[in-house]
């Protein structure tokens, strides 16, 4: 039996996607031999594998992922930090000092607070127990300075590009640090608050059309207009 | 809406008081993703009715002891503004209400792929703004759309839709007046992929044979309706095919 849709079309909850021998993959279900999706999204297969691309989903977290989190509450041993998932995930003092934590010396708030941002790693996630993190890894940190924007999980990849084409454009075109945690949150740091305006105008561009043909180019030429337009000059102001 | 107590809801040509014949549903209306702030929302407009549904989720429950270890909780209220009525309603939830959240649970429920998102809640608030009969079918067919606008799995979607009797005569899709003069109120809803029913209730006396016909009406309207849910989720989600972008590098 062949398919019965075509590779990249739009299904819906429900919708037959191919009868037979096929395997389900992401975001679908099999009932005796039929494949369908559970979740809206543009239906594709490999070979036997069926799978759907969701437009829409909520951010499960994956053992080491990155993630920007938000500290939310103070415990004893940890922090609990929301990462934009059904979650709430954990972060013991011991995943973030490279020495013990030693609670007569430190004061667990010197270092982070409620409402603090983090930039963390996932180390541990299953159905039966939280996600903890990690902040130990190099490059993690408590976020300082620069813009957090929120987006939909399933339009990060777009974000990042093919092997980071995208990202690496944006970072070029705008002078910005951007990092990109796979929760659906981003974080933008720029020179000056205009520079960030565009990078935040480039990636709310690329969410929005995230499925259109040629994106990088269409978002390479909106920055290089709006940079003459605002007159912000990228290469002056680096340094 | 005032009419004489002799006055008939069928006329003589066979139509009914806002002039539809006995098979067909109100104008319909559904816009899907209508709230920013909520993770999924639908609003639908079905004859006078108007009705807003957000879901949130999956996320953690509150209260905590209600978690499921073993699957989200999924919780519905259904709840009618107190301007939705003729008669200012009292904002409080009615005995009414109470038992509409539960039977739109109970409609929507064997269709959510709970066991996918244990420990976590899905809430729907279906929130009526204007009421003129058959609430709870329009509400469930708005629920089912906003839970896809979430991006909650599904097993399907949800359609539903009523049917009756009025005058002696087996209608579809009764609205205020009709609900409250007619003889026989059916509400009924499908997941149509299997062809299932989740909702069946049953106000005023009909004869088997009429039970059976109205049955057959309601299911074909609910058919109707989903066609119009698929619509309505296709416009929405209109997209741009691409050759190279982030399906292949899900691959």
């Amino acid at each position: 039996m062949p398919y019965l849709v075509k590779k990249r079309q739009l299904v819906i909850p429900g919708e037959l996607i191919a009868e037979g021998d096929y395997k389900s993959g992401k975001n679908t279900y099999r009932e005796e031999d039929r494949v369908y999706a559970s979740l809206i999204g543009l239906a594709n297969y490999v070979g036997r594998n069926v799978f759907v691309v969701a437009i829409k989903t909520c951010y499960m977290p994956t053992v080491s992922d990155l993630v920007i989190g938000k500290v939310i509450d103070m415990k004893l041993s940890g922090w609990t930090v929301d990462i934009n998932a059904p979650y709430n995930a954990m972060l013991f003092t011991s995943e973030f000092f490279d020495r013990s934590f030693d609670s007569r010396r430190d004061r667990m708030t010197d270092f982070l607070d409620i409402g603090d941002m983090v930039l963390a790693q996932v180390i541990a996630f299953d159905r039966t127990r939280d996600p903890l993190l990690t902040m130990r890894e190099s490059g993690l940190r408590k976020i300082t300075q620069g813009r957090v924007i929120e987006m939909t999980p399933a339009k990060i990849p777009r974000i990042i590009g093919r092997e980071g084409s995208m990202v690496n454009m944006l970072k070029r075109e705008t002078g910005c640090q951007i990092t990109i945690g796979q929760n659906g949150l981003v974080l933008v740091s720029g020179k000056n608050p205009e520079l960030e305006d565009l990078a935040i105008l480039a990636i709310n561009t690329i969410e929005r059309d995230a499925h259109t043909l040629g994106l990088t180019d269409k978002i390479s030429k909106l920055l290089k207009r709006e940079k003459k337009e605002r007159g912000l000059n990228v290469e002056a102001k680096r340094r | 809406m005032k009419r004489k107590e002799d006055e008939k809801l069928i006329d003589k040509k066979g139509l009914r008081l806002d002039g539809r014949r006995l098979d067909e549903i109100r104008p319909i209306k559904i816009e899907v993703g209508f709230l920013e702030k909520a993770n999924g929302s639908a609003y639908v407009e079905w004859g006078k009715n108007k009705i807003l549904v957000a879901v949130y989720g999956p996320r953690e429950v509150h209260p905590r002891h209600l978690t499921l270890t073993h699957r989200a909780l999924f919780r519905c209220r259904y709840h009618m503004a107190p301007f939705s009525t003729e008669e200012r309603k009292h904002p409080a939830p009615s005995r009414r209400e109470v038992e509409l959240s539960k039977v739109i649970r109970s409609a929507l429920e064997p269709v959510v792929f709970t066991e996918l998102y244990p420990r976590t809640g899905v809430d729907a608030f279906i929130e009526v703004l204007e009421s003129d009969g058959g609430t709870r079918c329009a509400g469930i067919t708005a629920t089912s759309l906003a839970l896809v606008d979430a991006g909650i799995p599904l097993k399907g979607l949800v359609a539903a839709c009523a049917a009756g009797k009025i005058d002696g005569e087996v209608v579809l899709d009764l609205d205020g007046i009709e609900d409250q003069k007619g003889e026989a109120d059916l509400p009924v809803a499908i997941a149509p992929r299997r062809n299932e029913v989740t909702l069946l209730q049953m106000d005023g006396i009909f004869s088997y044979d009429e039970f059976k016909k109205a049955l057959g009406l309601a299911v074909e309207g609910c058919k109707r309706i989903h066609d119009m849910q698929k619509e309505a989720l296709r416009r929405k989600y209109t997209i741009v095919k691409e050759e190279n972008g982030m399906i292949d590098e899900e691959v």
